[in-house]
């Protein structure tokens, strides 16, 4: 694929994934190339060994973010993302692993010490929990927080509102109570495939099952 | 909180307890809402415990619900001091995902601007440093030019500081001629007259020297270690630069300098951003020079508007309007992580697509994270003053550290 857009150019790919697939050994999942990305999975037992191995064998020096992402279809639903930076070899790799809301992924404050606030962000967003990461708390959401807000089945409006009471004189929590419901609109085109579900539809399907039934009559 | 208690020998015996205090979360030297924890020694500080999220607005979980389009603005409002810079790194994330070509002058316009951004960001940020260790004049001097860039702002994309103006595929709107005319004359005749001034009453300054040179040291090692970038891991004499090392847009085309420091303490990040922003003054120079006419964003009518003229007399063009302000273009499935040079450091934005017209996650890598992590481990065994020092060198805005 020609690359016509203008984004960071760093080193080239070349032979980077084989190089990189072959050093992970047995616990590379999956390892990928697309959109100029070169994205390793890794079983999630064996992260904080497959970054450690990143960072001292294969030069990557800084670990520059951790992303979160929640994906509730899959068995094990939530994403870790690694971004790792080699400022020798100017070339980036993303490393990634999955687990579900129980499993606990490995930490790599001990790799990282920038990697505790990290953490500290993706625990609070989605729940994953880090073993090891001596400093486990919420970090970016109110004191005495419930829930994990990025999660895709936690609501966009929330469940608690808060306002000044002049009663009790101060700050109130209160169940979310919107005079209106929250618009979401749905542009997907017709024919790309979204469901427009109109009045009266279910009788055509309905008349599908009573016309099996009918031959039988 | 615990509390230690011992003896000390300046005070026959009479017991001296550690304390804690609440540093914010308004304070005028915390940039913003930030709470420090800190534990002091008398005015030596033992430990610190930032609190940050005072300003998060769950940013991320709302662009999940706009569109490629809709979300752009979100980004003016991370770090409110160099909004165009954070655009950069969106636009290109998508134009990564959409491999779709941007016309050179669209590329001159951006970085024209981020530049541009930048010196609007150092002017801030030099002034409010030099406030926050005792100094008023110089930050008042610097705040008539930061006026002067936001005035740019405005007559090229009609606001002053949210300006949405960088769009997937280009820029919004076109500037007129005479824009680009003032602004190579303002540099030429203004700017570096009032800046040299301002900065000839700090630089050698006693006492902003005693305030910030050796506070702060962070070795090599550290820097890396901690996710260090932009001015404070260059601070660190490591001359690592995105807008070098990893050009976008025209970067490679212009001739500028990396600046380093030595010693890597709070007097170092400050002379960086200095020379940065006489850097960034030639890098505008050259795009004025070398700007070329042409269209200002892709030609590809599935992803960039159509002109206004054009919609009244072709049905497709008008068909393409209504389909890029209802639905949105589609962005096709897959992952990036795009990171440039912003103003604070490397400023990055991991963009997941599911191939509909909505991101389904896109996660922002604030800069000030990492650099307001290491607070500690800089300002452990330094005065309670030298927090506000440390503080303004990392140059946080909670815009964006939140989100």
């Amino acid at each position: 694929m020609t690359v016509l857009h203008s984004a960071p150019k760093y080193a080239s790919n070349d032979g980077v994934l084989a190089k990189l697939s072959k050093a992970m050994g047995k616990s590379l999942i999956d390892a990928d190339e697309a959109h100029g990305e070169i994205v390793l999975t890794v079983k999630r037992e064996k992260i904080a060994w497959a970054l450690e191995k990143l960072r001292d064998k294969h030069d990557y020096q800084q670990m520059m973010e951790i992303a979160g992402a929640d994906y509730p279809d899959r068995v094990e639903r939530f994403e870790v993302v690694y971004m790792l930076l080699s400022i020798t070899k100017n070339h980036r790799v993303m490393v990634k692993c999955s687990t579900d809301e129980a499993t606990p992924v490995p930490t790599i404050t001990t790799l990282w010490p920038n990697a505790g606030w990290l953490e500290r962000e993706v625990f609070d967003m989605y729940g994953v929990v880090f073993d090891g990461n001596p400093d486990l708390r919420r970090i970016l959401t109110d004191y005495g927080f419930e829930g994990h807000p990025f999660r895709k089945d936690f609501p966009m409006t929330g469940y608690t509102e808060l306002r000044y009471s002049e009663d009790e004189k101060r700050v109130v929590y209160e169940p979310v109570d919107l005079p209106q419901d929250m618009r979401t609109f749905d542009f997907l085109s017709p024919w790309e495939g979204s469901e427009y579900v109109l009045p009266g539809d279910e009788k055509a399907d309905a008349e599908k099952a009573d016309g099996k039934k009918g031959g039988d009559k | 909180m615990s509390v230690q208690i011992e003896e000390s020998p300046t005070t026959q015996g009479d017991v001296i307890t550690n304390y804690t205090i609440n540093f914010g979360p308004q304070h005028p030297a915390a940039h913003g809402v930030l709470r420090m924890i800190m534990e002091l020694d008398g005015e030596v500080i033992e430990r610190v415990d930032p609190h940050v999220g005072l300003l998060h607005r769950g940013t991320e979980k709302l662009i999940e619900t706009k569109t490629y389009l809709q979300a752009l603005p979100y980004f003016d409002r991370l770090d409110y001091c160099s909004p165009l810079c954070q655009e950069h790194s969106y636009v290109l994330a998508i134009e990564k995902l959409l491999n779709i070509e941007v016309p050179e002058r669209a590329q001159y316009l951006r970085v024209l601007f981020a530049e541009l951004t930048r010196i609007c960001n150092h002017m801030l940020n030099i002034g409010a440093h030099v406030m926050d260790v005792g100094a008023m004049t110089p930050n008042l001097w610097v705040f008539e030019l930061r006026e002067d860039c936001l005035n740019f702002f405005e007559r090229a994309s009609g606001a002053r500081m949210h300006s949405a103006w960088f769009r997937p595929g280009g820029v919004h709107q076109d500037v007129p001629e005479k824009l680009l005319v003032d602004i190579g004359d303002w540099l030429d005749n203004r700017f570096f007259q009032l800046f040299d001034d301002a900065m000839s009453l700090v630089v050698d300054n006693r006492i902003f020297k005693q305030r910030n040179v050796d506070i702060a040291v962070v070795g090599r090692d550290d820097a890396i270690a901690w996710g260090f970038s932009g001015p404070m891991i260059r601070a660190a004499g490591i001359p690592w630069d995105l807008r070098k090392s990893q050009p976008y847009d025209v970067y490679e085309r212009m001739e500028f300098d990396v600046p380093v420091g030595t010693n890597s303490d709070c007097y170092d990040r400050f002379m960086v951003r200095l020379a940065e922003v006489r850097e960034s003054a030639k890098i505008i120079k050259q795009c004025i020079r070398d700007i070329p006419q042409g269209p200002i964003a892709s030609t590809d009518g599935k992803v960039s508007p159509p002109k206004r003229g054009e919609m009244k007399q072709s049905m497709e063009s008008l068909i393409h309007h209504f389909k890029l302000y209802t639905e949105g273009f589609h962005v096709p499935e897959g992952e990036v992580y795009v990171a440039t040079e912003s103003p604070k450091g490397e400023f990055g934005v991991y963009l997941v697509s599911d191939g509909s017209n909505k991101p389904y996650r896109c996660k922002i890598r604030p800069t000030a994270f990492s650099h307001l992590q290491a607070m500690e481990m800089m300002s452990k065994g330094h005065m309670l003053p030298d927090a506000t020092a440390i503080l303004g060198a990392i140059d946080v805005v909670f815009g964006e550290c939140d989100r």
